[in-house]
């Protein structure tokens, strides 16, 4: 925080001191996380710098008494599995609480269980006591098509959507919401619930990673576990993407994570079967191209 | 007669933003809050009906607070009141408590004076308002 102050009169009015007010905020701190942390989801970063923009400008409106209505802020990040929507999710509220839009910037993740009841009269209380412990921060909501279920016309999910509709249009200052899911899957689940549709103003829309990107995300990923890879380890694993991204079930980061645990796992066995001797600190953390090669992509 | 239970009943009525800053502070300690209602004011009834159950791991006044309107709502010319619970071992119970809401009329109390044996006189109070069956008064 500086001392100085944000507003100052200037010859043609007002004058605000976005310097200040943006080391204030230390929105760029996070933004550059953001960039530097999460590999490509190019027209993510840039909705969220859009989204920065306006809360900052916003804001620089309400020092010099312009109207400033807050915005809505609901969110839906639609994309296939493994593409960050959760990980954006968080850094989202984070954003959000530095820019003063959210009290507190917690994430509640929450599935269709946790909203719908089992029998009648379940339902509101559940949601209810979801969105009070979400009040003040952001509600995650993933696979939020699951709420709806057209072929069951008793189904309690409809309540549930009813009364987060109910919060999201009177409590806006209260709580932001963000529906995650598959896009095809939303895209049916937003034509069958307008309201809610209508009521979200950004859909964001997460695109697969490219075999580079992977690349780049698996190095991340050791590196925060306090791996690295020998030369022939990134060998075997620049093969083993392009491989992996053929396979059924890829789940883009997620199955990179998945397989880099199980190249962990084969090279804890390796180093426990050499059995005697001594490990050194380089042997205990290095995963060579024998470990990934193992996989079963390969054969 | 405005009664006098609980924290701030000598201030002015607190508006729905000192409220929910009160109820941020019980947060920001760890306190569990909870809302509870009556319609008996006898200083020493202690057990007022639950307003639902204690609310935990809530983050934010709103979130509490939501509570306390549907609570004023549905009631609205009973008392209500805030408490919050302090779990840490040693103190285990009550450290705040007060009322967010109250009848239009309080009429305040009687005193009962009740001779005993030597002309010994026992002193009680009776609210007014209890001569009416419970769910009656205050209205």
């Amino acid at each position: 925080m500086s001392d100085q102050p944000a507003v100052t009169p200037g010859n043609d009015g007002e004058r605000v001191d976005m310097s200040t007010l943006l080391a204030d905020s230390q929105v760029n701190e996070v933004l550059d996380e953001l960039d530097r942390e999460l590999i490509g989801l190019k027209p993510v970063k840039q909705r969220v710098r859009d989204i920065a923009a306006l809360l900052l400008i916003d804001r620089a409106r309400k020092l010099v008494g312009l109207a400033s209505g807050s915005p809505s802020l609901h969110m839906s990040f639609t994309g296939n599995p493994g593409t960050g929507k959760t990980t954006v999710a968080l850094r989202m509220a984070q954003i959000l609480h530095r820019l003063g839009y959210v009290r507190r910037g917690h994430l509640v993740a929450v599935t269709r269980d946790d909203l719908v009841g089992q029998y009648i009269g379940h339902t509101a209380p559940k949601t209810k006591e979801i969105l009070k412990k979400a009040m003040g921060g952001v509600l995650f909501i993933d696979e939020a098509y699951y709420l709806y279920r057209p072929e069951n016309e008793k189904d309690y999910g409809q309540e549930a959507i009813e009364i987060l509709l109910q919060v999201m249009e009177n409590q806006r200052d209260d709580l932001v919401v963000i529906l995650a899911g598959y896009a095809d899957r939303m895209e049916t689940f937003f034509r069958s619930n307008p309201g809610l549709s209508s009521r979200i103003a950004h859909h964001l829309d997460f695109p697969d990673y490219a075999g580079e990107e992977l690349e780049r995300i698996a190095e991340i990923m050791l590196q925060q576990m306090d791996y690295r890879l020998s030369e022939s380890g990134r060998q075997a694993l620049r093969e083993y993407i392009p491989l992996r991204m053929q396979q059924p079930h890829f789940a883009n980061a997620r199955s990179i994570r998945n397989a880099l645990d199980r190249a962990r796992l084969r090279q804890a066995t390796r180093l426990f079967a050499q059995r005697g001797g001594s490990l050194s600190r380089d042997e205990l953390r290095t995963i060579e191209g024998d470990d990934i090669r193992a996989s079963r992509v390969f054969t | 007669m405005k009664i006098t239970q609980g924290t701030f009943s000598f201030l002015p009525e607190l508006t729905d933003e000192e409220i929910k800053a009160q109820i941020q502070y019980a947060l920001n300690q760890g306190w569990a809050l909870s809302v509870e209602y009556t319609d008996d004011p006898h200083p020493r009834n202690y057990y007022w009906e639950m307003w639902g159950n204690p609310m935990f791991d809530i983050k934010d006044a709103a979130g509490v607070f939501v509570e306390v309107a549907a609570c004023r709502k549905a009631q609205p010319q009973k008392y209500v009141r805030v408490m919050a619970f302090d779990s840490t071992r040693g103190f285990e119970t009550t450290r705040l408590s007060f009322i967010v809401n109250r009848p239009t009329n309080e009429p305040g109390y009687r005193l009962i004076r009740k001779e005993g044996p030597s002309r010994r006189v026992e002193y009680t109070i009776e609210s007014y308002a209890v001569d009416a069956p419970e769910g009656r008064r205050y209205s």
